[in-house]
């Protein structure tokens, strides 16, 4: 064990964490006021849910000893962590009292385990952008522990689970050799892929391409943006699961490349609409980050500024898409995380060098086509597998138990219905609230009263 | 007793606030209002959708004054808000039954 590591991945796993409220800030900005709490209880209800299941069977489901062809792991191995936690006591000779007897790599496998967890946390609550303002919040919730279980966990084994790393035998893509460092296909791809499905399932909101839906809180959008990117560098320097070189070169490409993607989109805004705006600067260091995700240890830190720019100029073009085709990806998660996914992740097969940590070439550094036909072969399978099962799955909430709420209490705003709160009370009136039991009694002002209607009616 | 309602430039109402103190009026009630004449608004523009916000802010300012001195006061008011650039709003008076202080109870001129 190495205390130096442990601790960086200790504190990457609480960056990473922290990237869940920013979101629900990022996302709870760009609504507008009738369901800013419903949009943030999206995301809290993320890593209630997952952060139960996770420890419970998902941990196990993508790190376990595969079962089959390298698609999953064995759900009951580390069920409940169970085995993990055992520490030394400083009788065995060459290990300290206090650390850990299970590792991963140089870490213990419970610090491990926490890391991987909050990565399943954000990507679920990252689908949700796709369904804002209309979903029953019940409904999410089952969705979260399904999806998670069927979908994340399961594409977390094909990527992240390599060989020897956890089990003997791990995932497929993994086994492939393709780069997949922090999430490409597993958070990135797999969320806009998922986002697609249920904007399809759910259908439109009412007054879609009709009526205004402003961002009702731009400030909250910058401010969940700027903590995303800080949780950023612990989702991909935290990833090398060592405080090393490594890491390093995975922090300064993410810092580089959210840095040229800002650019990128605004180039595109400035071009096409006529100015360069706030949420397209929060949105394009998004989708820089985005891009860099499976990346971050394949480039050279000007390879990641080319990937952030191409990264925030496409994903400022893709957001139109939904307008042309008709769905409503109500805060662009296809457009975003899905084109920027899928940009990052094919974009190591052109752009890596093998320089860099992952130590391989891609096409423009003379390493052929074997690297951008891995990598996009990893691309196809996770869309397709995401798009399907959450297809499915949102299909089955909708017909059994209800997914999208009735269309009255979506012209009334889904937080006073599904929440009975309203997110902001700025009049001095109190917009006329009052506590039961407090109407006025014993006041000594005049009643008015039938008798008294008579006498002054002419 | 007139009520004289003013709906102006936002930027204006200090002038017009130290016109009618300076005219002597004792006191008045401002509040945020929106809307739009022959002013139109602007256009934004979120991720590429671009809209029309065609409600411009404006302030209200209301006074109560006297009968007599209604014509100087919206002279007044209409002076200080004036640019002459489109959108300067509008200033318009109505009759005032009676006005009540609330502190005291007093009634009719005796309350402005």
């Amino acid at each position: 064990m190495d205390t130096g590591d442990t601790a960086w991945v200790l504190a990457s796993a609480a960056l990473v964490l922290l990237m869940t409220p920013g979101l629900a800030l990022f996302y709870g900005g760009m609504v507008r006021a009738k369901s800013v709490l419903n949009m943030m209880m999206m995301s809290f209800g993320a890593l209630a849910v997952v952060g139960v299941l996770w420890v419970l069977w998902g941990y196990s489901i993508a790190f376990g000893d595969d079962l089959v062809g390298g698609l999953v792991g064995d759900p009951l191995q580390f069920a409940g962590l169970n085995g993990l936690i055992g520490v030394h006591d400083g009788t065995t000779p060459g290990h300290a009292a206090g650390e850990a007897e299970h590792l991963v790599g140089t870490v213990p496998a419970v610090v491990f385990a926490g890391f991987q967890g909050t990565f399943a946390m954000v990507t679920v609550a990252l689908v949700s952008g796709a369904i804002a303002d209309r979903a029953r919040f019940g409904a999410w919730l089952v969705f979260a522990g399904l999806w998670m279980t069927l979908v994340y966990a399961p594409v977390a084994h094909w990527s992240f689970a390599f060989d020897g790393l956890v089990a003997e035998e791990g995932g497929w893509l993994a086994g492939l050799g393709v780069v997949d460092f922090a999430g490409g296909t597993v958070v990135e791809i797999n969320s806009g892929a998922a986002g697609l499905a249920l904007a399809l399932v759910l259908g439109r909101r009412l007054g879609f391409g009709r009526d205004p839906m402003r961002p009702h809180n731009l400030p909250l959008v910058m401010l969940g943006a700027g903590l995303l990117w800080f949780g950023w560098f612990g989702f991909n320097a935290g990833s090398a699961l060592g405080a090393n070189g490594v890491a390093a070169v995975a922090w300064i490409n993410t810092m580089v490349a959210g840095a040229t993607a800002v650019f990128g989109w605004l180039l595109v805004e400035r071009l096409r609409d006529g100015h360069a705006t706030s949420l397209g600067a929060a949105s394009g260091a998004v989708a820089g980050l985005v891009a860099v995700t499976p990346a971050c240890s394949a480039l050279n830190p000007v390879g990641a500024m080319v990937l952030g720019l191409v990264a925030g100029a496409l994903c400022a073009a893709a957001i139109g898409l939904k307008h042309r085709f008709g769905y409503d990806d109500s805060l662009d998660v296809v457009g975003v995380h899905l084109v920027g996914g899928l940009w990052g992740t094919i974009a190591i097969g052109l752009l890596a060098t093998a320089d860099a940590p992952a130590g391989v070439d891609g096409l423009l550094f003379g390493g052929g086509f074997g690297q951008l036909g891995k990598q996009l072969l990893a691309a196809v399978a996770v869309l397709g597998y995401s798009f399907v099962v959450t297809l499915a799955l949102g299909l089955l909430l909708e017909k059994t138990i209800g997914f999208r709420i009735h269309p009255d209490d979506e012209l009334a705003g889904i937080d006073q219905v599904e929440h009975a709160e309203t997110a902001y009370d700025l009049a001095t009136t109190g917009a006329g609230a009052r506590m039961p039991g407090s109407r006025p009694a014993g006041t000594t002002s005049p009643t008015r009263t039938p008798t008294h209607d008579t006498e002054v009616t002419p | 007793m007139r009520l004289v309602t003013a709906v102006v430039k936002p930027h204006k109402l200090d002038d017009v606030r130290n016109a009618l103190e300076a005219y002597g009026v004792q006191g008045m009630t401002v509040s945020e209002a929106s809307g739009y004449g022959r002013q139109r608004g602007h256009t934004e523009v979120y991720r590429g959708a671009e809209y029309t916000v065609d409600m411009v802010p404006k302030v209200r300012v209301e006074v109560l004054v006297e009968d007599l001195d209604a014509p100087d006061v919206v002279e007044v008011v209409v002076k200080s808000a004036q640019t002459g650039r489109i959108g300067d709003g509008k200033v318009w008076t109505v009759p005032v039954e009676d006005v009540v202080r609330v502190r005291t109870g007093e009634h009719g001129a005796d309350a402005l």
